[in-house]
């Protein structure tokens, strides 16, 4: 195991009543990678995310943190302990605001940080500046890509050191997509932000990310650099 | 004279509401944010009134009174906070065996309070400030039930505040409106629970001391308020707070009005007919609440 690994997670099985998704899942990410997490429909991609933020438990498995164990943490110790979460279908709170969506991003905050104070942090809105301009408008009535803008910023308030993302680019006009891979290559570059991001448009992917894992049937089968395999090379392992 | 005799029933009306919604709120709070249903609601009226009745035994007279509302609302608010660490917090996944389990406390509740204080029950003697009337255009306003509205008033705008105001308020909306999001950012999601749960139960505790300047506290009080209170958080759209004031008024305003025809029980029972029908037509309630959402 190598000291610069951010999270580790080893043999992680979890699942949804009787059925299991995930089979002894071992999985490394290194700070500041962005590792792209690759497969086809129902092969635990989504499940996977949730295990490791916690709003799936897991059956058996281990998963470390920052030098911690955190298999025993709630989802809201897990999101303190520095774990940002864009769910799949964006979860924006639909009868909050966009600023009261960001603030409750905060709370991850509880206890760390060093008590920065107050507010929503304002690279936020220069990353995605039209959540500025809705910024009171609720949740519920926003279109798809200024929610998931807004899924992202909520995630970011909470300062992460590991942002997981589940299909940013699911169903976005493309130049929201751009803001949002130049937003995430923000946080990498700027921040020195740790990304796992679920991603079945793998064009998106291989311009940012740093290394790739693909999942089929519920384990891990490949993994590899982006700069050595081209996405050709491994879209089989995508499309049905 | 009948139509006095209508405004008056109209006044009374609003009054009964004014009960029916201290006695609901905190259903409708603690069935919106955690789907469970505390069989033992009523129970916590009980206590308030009981609480008001020792609280004026030691600070006898008008002080008493106002100084019941805050004990009574922190004595119901720990008992709360006790059924919920010791009880509803451990079924969480269960919510069908909460209904039992807190059935459970509300008949343990009950029986402590018939071997502490007798079976027959206790008489809170309202202070004279409480025991006058005014009368407007031949309408006969008693003092006590002006009262019961105007702290109803003041809760549900302390409590619209609260919730839309105050950080613990943006927490609450957002377990309400998606658990699982919730707790992955960070919220602490048993801490607003259980908050949640002892400010319901509080209201409900609130609501005991108005019960207890119109009538004898018993230990069986609690009965006869949380049937018209399970009523009015059905109608209301189970977990809206507007839905729920929207339903007590209703139903306080129907039940005092039908009583002009008939006597009470008939009453009670057109009063269940009214909710069913009502149900029939709009099942989702006054307001609906599509998924697990509170507006406030």
């Amino acid at each position: 195991m190598s000291s610069d690994a951010l999270l580790t997670v080893s043999g992680l099985c979890a699942g949804y009543d009787q059925t299991e998704v995930l089979w002894d899942v071992d999985l490394e990410l290194r700070r500041g990678e962005v590792m792209a997490l690759i497969g086809r429909n129902g092969v635990g991609k989504t499940t996977l995310l949730h295990a490791i933020m916690g709003t799936r438990p897991a059956t058996g498995g281990m998963l470390r943190f920052d030098g911690h164990d955190v298999t025993a943490l709630t989802p809201h110790m897990r999101a303190r302990a520095g774990i940002g979460f864009v769910p799949q279908g964006r979860h924006i709170f639909p009868q909050l605001t966009v600023m009261e969506n960001l603030e409750t991003g905060l709370c991850a905050l509880g206890g760390r940080g060093g008590g920065a104070g107050g507010g929503v942090p304002g690279y936020i809105f220069d990353l995605f500046p039209k959540l500025y301009d809705i910024r009171g408008r609720a949740g519920g009535f926003l279109s798809g890509g200024e929610q998931q803008q807004l899924a992202i910023g909520r995630a970011l308030a909470g300062r992460p050191a590991l942002l997981l993302l589940d299909e940013p680019t699911e169903g976005i006009q493309p130049s929201v997509v751009q803001q949002i891979e130049a937003a995430l290559a923000h946080v990498r570059d700027e921040l020195g932000m740790t990304i796992l991001v679920v991603e079945q448009y793998l064009d998106f992917v291989w311009r940012f990310a740093d290394r790739y894992s693909a999942m089929q049937n519920g384990r891990i089968i490949r993994q590899g650099a982006i700069a050595e395999e081209s996405a050709a090379a491994v879209a089989h392992l995508v499309q049905i | 004279m009948d139509f006095a005799l209508f405004l008056n029933q109209l006044f009374n009306g609003f009054s009964l509401a004014s009960l029916y919604l201290l006695a609901s709120l905190g259903l409708a709070l603690s069935f919106g944010i955690m789907r469970v249903i505390n069989m033992a609601h009523g129970e916590m009226l009980m206590l308030g009134g009981y609480l008001a009745w020792l609280t004026l035994l030691v600070v006898p007279g008008g002080a008493g009174i106002l100084l019941a509302v805050p004990v009574a609302f922190a004595g119901a608010a720990a008992m709360g906070g006790l059924i919920q660490t010791s009880l509803i917090r451990r079924l969480s996944s269960r919510p069908l065996d909460t209904l039992l389990a807190t059935w459970g406390v509300s008949l343990i509740l009950q029986q402590a309070a018939r071997d502490l204080f007798g079976a027959i029950g206790v008489e809170v003697r309202a202070p004279d400030w409480l025991m006058g009337s005014f009368t407007v255009a031949g309408v006969t306003l008693p003092s006590a039930r002006l009262f019961i509205i105007a702290v109803a008033v003041l809760v549900l705008g302390a409590l619209a505040l609260v919730l839309l105001k105050t950080r613990i308020g943006l927490l609450t909306r957002a377990v309400n409106q998606d658990r699982m999001m919730a707790s992955a950012v960070g919220i602490d999601v048993k801490r607003v629970d259980f908050t949640v749960f002892c400010l319901g139960s509080g209201i409900a505790g609130l609501a005991g001391v108005m019960l207890a300047l119109l009538g004898p506290v018993t230990p069986n009080v609690g009965q006869s308020y949380i049937i018209p209170a399970f009523l009015v958080v059905v109608m209301g759209g189970l977990g809206s707070i507007v839905g729920t004031t929207t339903a007590a008024i209703v139903l306080g305003v129907f039940s005092a009005l039908a009583q002009m025809f008939v006597d009470v029980s008939v009453a009670q029972m057109l009063l269940l007919v009214f909710v069913i029908l009502f149900i029939q037509i709009r099942p989702q309630g006054v307001v609906a609440v599509r998924t697990r959402q509170l507006d406030v």
